[in-house]
């Protein structure tokens, strides 16, 4: 719209168009930032109006997308972010390890699981759906960045853990609404309760 | 084997790494969490380098996996064992199907991000703050530079000298007194002690009371208090 409109009565001129000067801040600011920038943080920065910022956002999504460009835009985390495209992931691997993503074991994946959906939760909670201590558990994740305290329980005021927009980054997820349900995952349960239910009354 | 052998014997699993009797002390010490420790890795472990016919590593062996499977079996329900007992099998099997449940569905979400953190191995992105992130102002008041001059000048002054007069307590002479009081009952027959020293310091007061008595043991004055606090009146003797 913004083209055609500035395109017409200066056609002898070079035409600077708004939406691409604006994108080229956008651009800037991805490249100081390490984390992702909200639209809002974006129209701020920029002093500019969030529908135009979209409309720029939109432009560079498909400047820098997969199979385009070696950087690519991604929308993660409750924000957007650049990151080096998946065909650069060999080369990015053979230049620095990425700590932060490599090797969570079983229990940091369970642990991580139920923060994520159940969350905040505190450790003896953590504790008591998996059956065992999650102390180690915890502390990697921490350490990892991709849990972090969030309070403290009114009872007993033991520290719950939430996720981090780390953990979003990680797992790439554009907010915590992108985890699938549980219920469709785990599939249905009355089976499992069926047996243990039958086991019950052989012993009784 | 035996017994030192498995004591020594070298263990390389996901929670420790070392020699089985190292395990045992952090274990006891409360330093590694035994709930974390997979038991059955041990074992296995143990039975891939066991010599059959060497019973006293066997017996050594079984008797120390044994106590760590009961502390670890006590460890997993720390406070549920009364919850459980009162619990009829019924209700029981129904709090297990739950908690089974429960855990099925958490396994799932794990194993969902797991596949998920697979699927994304290949997106590379840096980590850690902005380097130009907005530093939030702290909204301090407006201070006077002036107030702070002042405050420093208040404690770089030197602070008043210590009075030392109550080191140096002068004590005049009882005689003084004595003959203060002689000369003043030579013109008057009495006189009340406390209007003769009025005006006079603690110490001073002091010596004056010492002459009194003085006067009083030296038959020249006889002193009269009708009660303790009141004034206290001196006649001359009659002598």
């Amino acid at each position: 719209m913004e083209e055609r409109r500035l395109g017409a009565p200066f056609s002898l001129s070079v035409v600077e168009n708004p939406v691409d000067r604006l994108a080229r801040t956008l651009e800037a600011l991805f490249v100081v930032a390490s984390q992702p920038l909200s639209a809002g943080e974006l129209a701020e920065a920029t002093n500019e109006d969030p529908e135009r910022v979209e409309t720029a956002l939109a432009l560079l999504a498909g400047r820098y997308r997969e199979g385009r460009s070696g950087i690519v835009l991604e929308q993660v985390a409750g924000g957007w972010a650049f990151r080096a495209a998946r065909e650069a992931a060999q080369a990015c691997e053979r230049l620095f390890e990425r700590p932060a993503q490599r090797g969570l074991t079983q229990a940091a994946l369970e642990t991580m699981a139920i923060v994520a959906y159940l969350g905040p939760v505190s450790r003896p909670e953590i504790a008591r759906i998996r059956g065992v201590a999650a102390d180690s558990a915890v502390a990697g994740l921490v350490e990892r960045g991709l849990i972090a305290e969030a309070g403290r329980e009114d009872e007993g005021g033991a520290v719950r853990y939430r996720t981090t927009p780390l953990f979003e980054r990680v797992f790439g997820l554009v907010g915590p609404d992108e985890l699938p349900p549980l219920e469709e995952l785990a599939g249905d349960a009355e089976e499992l309760r069926a047996r243990l239910e039958a086991v019950a009354e052989r012993r009784a | 084997m035996g017994t030192e052998a498995v004591r020594g014997f070298e263990l390389d699993l996901d929670a420790f790494a070392g020699p089985f009797d190292l395990l045992c002390t952090l274990v006891l010490k409360e330093e590694l969490e035994l709930a974390e420790v997979e038991l059955a890795g041990l074992v296995l472990a143990f039975l891939e380098r066991l010599e059959p016919d060497d019973l006293e590593a066997c017996g050594e062996f079984l008797v120390l996996v044994a106590s760590l499977l009961e502390l670890k079996a006590r460890g997993l329900f720390p406070d549920e064992e009364v919850e459980l007992d009162e619990l009829d099998p019924e209700d029981a099997a129904e709090e297990l199907a739950e908690r089974l449940a429960a855990y099925r569905r958490i396994r799932a979400g794990a194993e969902w991000l797991e596949r998920r953190l697979e699927g994304e191995r290949d997106r590379y992105f840096r980590i850690g703050p902005a380097p130009l992130a907005p530093v939030r102002e702290r909204t301090l008041p407006q201070e006077d530079p002036a107030a702070l001059v002042e405050a420093l000048r208040a404690l770089a002054a030197d602070p008043p000298e210590p009075s030392l007069r109550h080191l140096a307590l002068t004590f005049p002479p009882v005689s003084l007194f004595l003959d203060r009081f002689r000369s003043t009952l030579r013109r008057r027959r009495r006189f009340l002690f406390d209007e003769e020293v009025a005006d006079l310091s603690r110490a001073e007061l002091a010596v004056a009371f010492l002459a009194l008595l003085e006067l009083r043991k030296a038959g020249d004055a006889s002193i009269v208090q009708p009660a303790p606090f009141e004034p206290i009146t001196v006649w001359k003797s009659a002598a």
